[in-house]
């Protein structure tokens, strides 16, 4: 378990938006395609991915997802952060790509 | 003024708010030969101002008492923060009312009795490649039934089928509906638009298989997914389709544990 401050204070990613430092994320999922994510990843999981838009948050949003880190540089739009913003979900950035990513979130959820 | 397309100036002295010079006091100091004097001889002084934490209803009520077009906001220290204007309330009314009713236009809601209950009946329309608003259907769905307890991972079900049906319709049709009817036991999720039609039913029903274009899939769409997962975590499923439209009918009862 990790809290989705954590993510950034430990794992050092950029912050685009994070409501609720203290909530809590107990897994994480890696994909790009939301009908995936929306049907395999656990609640309370973290999301990897490379999908910077509105949609995503949706999806995450409707499974119970915490956060969202972006890889490989990519930036949100205005409108997935305000939507992220009304949901309670905090969204990152980071230069890394998924599979760096989801090696680090695995190893601090004690995953690896 | 002109170059700002405006009709007053506020004067200031480090912030603090001494007047503002109107249209009309140019006017009257043209017509009276003053126009190369300084403007705070013919600035308007006895000014009535809001405060930055009123509420904007007291701004239109303000429009209505006083014959002003615009007033000048002050914070606590008094100082000058900004200018409110009719048309600025009026833009922004606008804009709400616009919202609001895109949103009543979106749902419709309504009841109908089948076995002697009566049930309620969310009806969502949806447009054709409208990703904006694309998963609002679902998440009144599940805000619903959170209000009526249910349980998460049934909430979970409902919420994975509609947001797919949902976003069929977006993606794949040129338009149409989501309508859940919430029963004692079950929530009935029926999707219906109106064309193009799925050729090939059996192949739409296989993992993996999609007719999205390039841009659809780079948004993370069609991947082969949707119908699959609905059918997965639903109870019942029913699937009609045709060049008129497709009917997807889901069921997800509130007790099974799947």
């Amino acid at each position: 378990m990790l809290k989705v401050g954590q993510l950034e204070t430990e794992l050092g990613y950029t912050v685009f938006t994070m409501m609720e430092p203290d909530a809590t994320t107990t897994d994480g999922y890696t994909s790009d395609l939301l009908s995936d994510v929306m049907g395999n990843a656990a609640e309370g999981s973290t999301l990897i991915t490379i999908q910077a838009h509105k949609n995503t948050v949706a999806v995450a949003s409707l499974i119970g997802m915490r956060a969202i880190i972006l890889c490989n540089g990519r930036t949100p739009t205005e409108d997935m952060v305000g939507a992220a913003m009304k949901e309670h979900i905090a969204i990152f950035g980071t230069d890394e790509s998924q599979f760096t990513v989801s090696y680090r979130l695995a190893k601090a959820l004690g995953k690896v | 003024m002109r170059d700002n397309s405006i009709t007053g100036v506020p004067v200031v002295s480090d912030k603090r708010l001494l007047g503002i010079v109107s249209m009309d006091d140019i006017i009257r100091a043209l017509d009276f030969g003053h126009i190369n004097e300084t403007v705070e001889h013919h600035m308007t002084k006895n000014l009535i101002v809001l405060e930055d934490d009123m509420p904007v209803s007291f701004a239109i009520s303000y429009f209505d008492r006083y014959s002003y077009h615009r007033f000048p906001v002050l914070n606590k220290h008094k100082e000058l923060v900004g200018m409110v204007t009719t048309r600025d309330i009026t833009t922004r009314l606008l804009l709400e009312i616009n919202h609001e009713v895109e949103h009543l236009e979106r749902m419709n809601r309504s009841t109908k009795v089948t076995d002697g209950l009566e049930r309620d009946v969310h009806t969502f329309a949806i447009l054709k490649h409208d990703f904006e608003n694309a998963g609002f259907a679902s998440t009144e769905i599940k805000k619903r039934l959170k209000q009526s307890g249910i349980a998460p991972a049934t909430i979970r079900r409902a919420a994975i089928a509609s947001y797919e049906l949902e976003m069929n319709i977006v993606v794949h049709s040129d338009g149409g509906r989501i309508t859940a009817e919430y029963g004692p036991d079950e929530v009935v999720i029926l999707s219906e638009d109106s064309g193009p039609g799925i050729e090939d039913v059996d192949k739409a029903m296989e993992q993996g298989f999609s007719t999205a274009n390039e841009w659809i899939r780079s948004l993370g769409f069609g991947a082969g997914m949707g119908l699959p997962n609905v059918k997965s975590v639903s109870d019942e499923f029913s699937i009609e389709s045709s060049a008129n439209g497709t009917t997807v009918r889901s069921v997800i009862g509130f007790d099974t544990v799947k």
